[in-house]
């Protein structure tokens, strides 16, 4: 077999089942093309021996008739999950050198389940992004071109497992959603990016930004890939306090491609001013798709939708500006180099402040002024009682018999890297509008490619479902897969 | 709301970040920004709503108040940028 790394995660099981392949291969084709992918930045750091030790033992598992479905298959980790003796930085100079003495639930369960690891991936700083571009490494790059050959942006925060996903240097990776960082880059790489329930998937170990909304998830080349990996990621697990008490379905099994009688939900409030032309017409493409499945599509309103990028942008900066208050220069990462006479508040400082990038840096002090006394009220504690607000739209939408809502994932197709560079953060923040909502009231969404702009660059549609629905959801998201049909593929140019 | 460069230095010193007195007019500004941004939320009327602090309806799990791990203090130390003697190492404290 040629091009292994191309492969799916299911072509990749079924191979392997059948003896058509082996592990080892499937990992040397991935470790090959990651090799000569350096232009992408996507991997950051990578570890070939620990995959070919990882691959043989899968290859002796599936020998032996003990394979699960992620047995043999190559991955990519976002560096935010602490991986045991790897480099695990969230991209953040502050944690220079860190290499965890522990492993993440999420990767535990993957090498569990016989998964491969080929390396760490690019990301933005401490998840804080939208663009890739506030990273350590430098910005990761999209394998789509622009029409005129510039580099653009695979999205944020996820962008290195995206770029990785879309280039096929794995056959799937991991990402975290904190605002859309799973699906976001999904939509802009022509990729399967699925933020999974809070609660569904544990976050002990993963790097915290903003722990009430944080969320790791799986990114693939298609539906089916997302249901098998969430299934290998998702676990009940004591170490996380809110992690979910229930079992976790096999959800592949639940792919029946059908979704007859089902009611989708069509948002008004998200046809925002300046929605462009194509995507208010790839949304309808995408309604048509359903309805022609036999989905009976409704308009519904969620009439705090407005408020959720204003509430995000309070509830996440106080949330990590608490988290961060971690990296202090004692315990892990790098301390700043102190001068004659500097105490300890000094280091503190100097360490935080060569540590963080601009962005981290900004959020941390943003979430330290709404958290401050005088402003608790007027700005936390009202962004958390608009929360409550916002859930409530969904809780009213479900009540009326809505199985799941269609929305797109972005406002545009990706953007030129760059672009970010003079922006004020207000207008970065706004790539944001449709997928942050989503992680302040822990629901469920899926972004799968749907169709192209006018230059060719991938679009993405996403389905919201109701809490602990995954199956449902990604049932969904595999007919509306099925009927756009997309297949294209960036040309190689890396 | 506006902040002032005394403010923006302020709030850089609570989030222990240093801030040179030349790049405080960037910073108050961009934080000014972001928080007007943020003023949206008075129009809601959140009266009698309750402030959400979980997203997922539970009680949160306990469990029995027993030593689960411990007892690997060159584990925790192995990361610190200075360890000494089985301790982590700061500059002097008190006088």
């Amino acid at each position: 077999m040629s091009d292994l790394n191309r492969l799916t995660i299911a072509e990749a099981r079924d191979a392997l089942a059948k003896g058509e392949t082996t592990s080892a291969d499937l990992t040397e084709a991935c470790l090959t093309a990651i090799d000569a992918s350096g232009k992408l930045n996507a991997f950051v750091h990578h570890t070939p021996d620990m995959a070919r030790g990882m691959a043989k033992a899968a290859d002796q598992r599936i020998k032996a008739g003990d394979a699960a479905p992620m047995t043999g298959i190559p991955v990519g980790i976002k560096d935010v999950f602490c991986v045991k003796g790897v480099p695990s930085q969230a991209a953040s100079r502050i944690l220079d050198g860190f290499r965890p003495e522990y492993e993440s639930t999420v990767t535990q369960n993957l090498w569990n389940a016989g998964a491969v690891m080929l390396g760490k991936l690019n990301q933005d700083e401490f998840a804080m992004g939208s663009a890739n571009e506030n990273s350590v490494y430098g910005p990761a790059i999209n394998p789509w071109k622009a029409a005129d050959g510039r580099d653009l942006t695979p999205g944020g925060s996820s962008g290195g497992s995206a770029a990785a996903v879309a280039a096929d240097l794995c056959l799937a990776a991991t990402g975290t959603d904190t605002g859309g960082s799973i699906r976001q880059p999904a939509a802009f790489t022509g990729t399967v990016g699925l933020k999974p329930s809070y609660g569904r998937v544990s976050r002990w170990g993963v790097i915290a930004y903003a722990s009430s909304l944080d969320q790791a998830g799986p990114m693939t080349k298609t539906v089916r890939d997302a249901a098998i990996m969430l299934g290998a990621m998702a676990s009940v697990d004591p170490q996380d306090s809110t992690s979910a008490d229930k079992p976790v379905p096999d959800y592949e099994s639940l792919l029946t491609g059908d979704i007859r009688g089902k009611k989708i939900g069509i948002p008004r409030e998200y046809r925002i001013d300046g929605l462009p032309e194509e995507i208010a017409a790839l949304w309808q493409k995408g309604a048509d798709m359903l309805r022609d499945a036999g989905a009976e599509i409704v308009d519904i309103s969620l009439p705090h939708t407005k408020y959720a990028l204003p509430a995000y942008y309070v509830i996440a900066p106080a949330e990590a500006s608490s988290n961060l208050a971690r990296y202090d220069g004692v315990r892990y990462g790098r301390r700043a180099k102190l001068g004659q006479g500097d105490g300890i508040v000094e280091m503190y400082e100097k360490t935080r402040a060569e540590g963080f990038g601009p962005e981290v840096q900004r959020r941390v002090m943003i979430g330290t002024y709404v958290l401050s006394a005088g402003f608790y009220d007027a700005y936390y504690n009202r962004a958390r009682k608009v929360r409550t607000l916002i859930k409530r739209d969904f809780e009213c939408a479900f009540a009326d018999g809505v199985d799941a809502i269609l929305a797109p994932t972005t406002p545009s197709a990706a953007f030129a890297l760059g672009a970010s560079d003079n922006a004020d953060p207000v207008q970065m923040y706004l790539n944001d509008v449709f997928t942050v909502t989503l992680n302040l009231v822990g629901l469920p969404g899926i972004s799968v490619p749907v169709g192209q702009d006018k230059n060719g660059l991938p679009l993405g549609l996403q389905l919201f479902g109701r809490p602990f629905d995954e199956g449902n959801l990604l049932n969904q998201a595999l007919v509306l897969e099925k009927a756009a049909g997309f297949v294209a593929k960036p040309g190689r140019w890396w | 709301m506006s902040i002032t460069e005394d403010e923006a230095r302020k709030v850089a010193h609570l989030a222990r970040i240093a801030v040179d007195d030349s790049a405080l007019p960037a910073l108050a500004r961009d934080l000014s920004g972001i928080l007007a941004f943020m003023e949206q939320l008075n129009e809601v009327d959140v009266d009698g709503v309750e402030p959400m602090t979980g997203v997922v309806p539970m009680r949160l799990k306990r469990r029995e108040d027993v030593v689960t791990t411990g007892g690997m203090p060159e584990k925790i130390l192995a990361n610190a940028p200075d360890a000494r003697e089985g301790f982590f190492a700061v500059p002097k404290v008190v006088e």
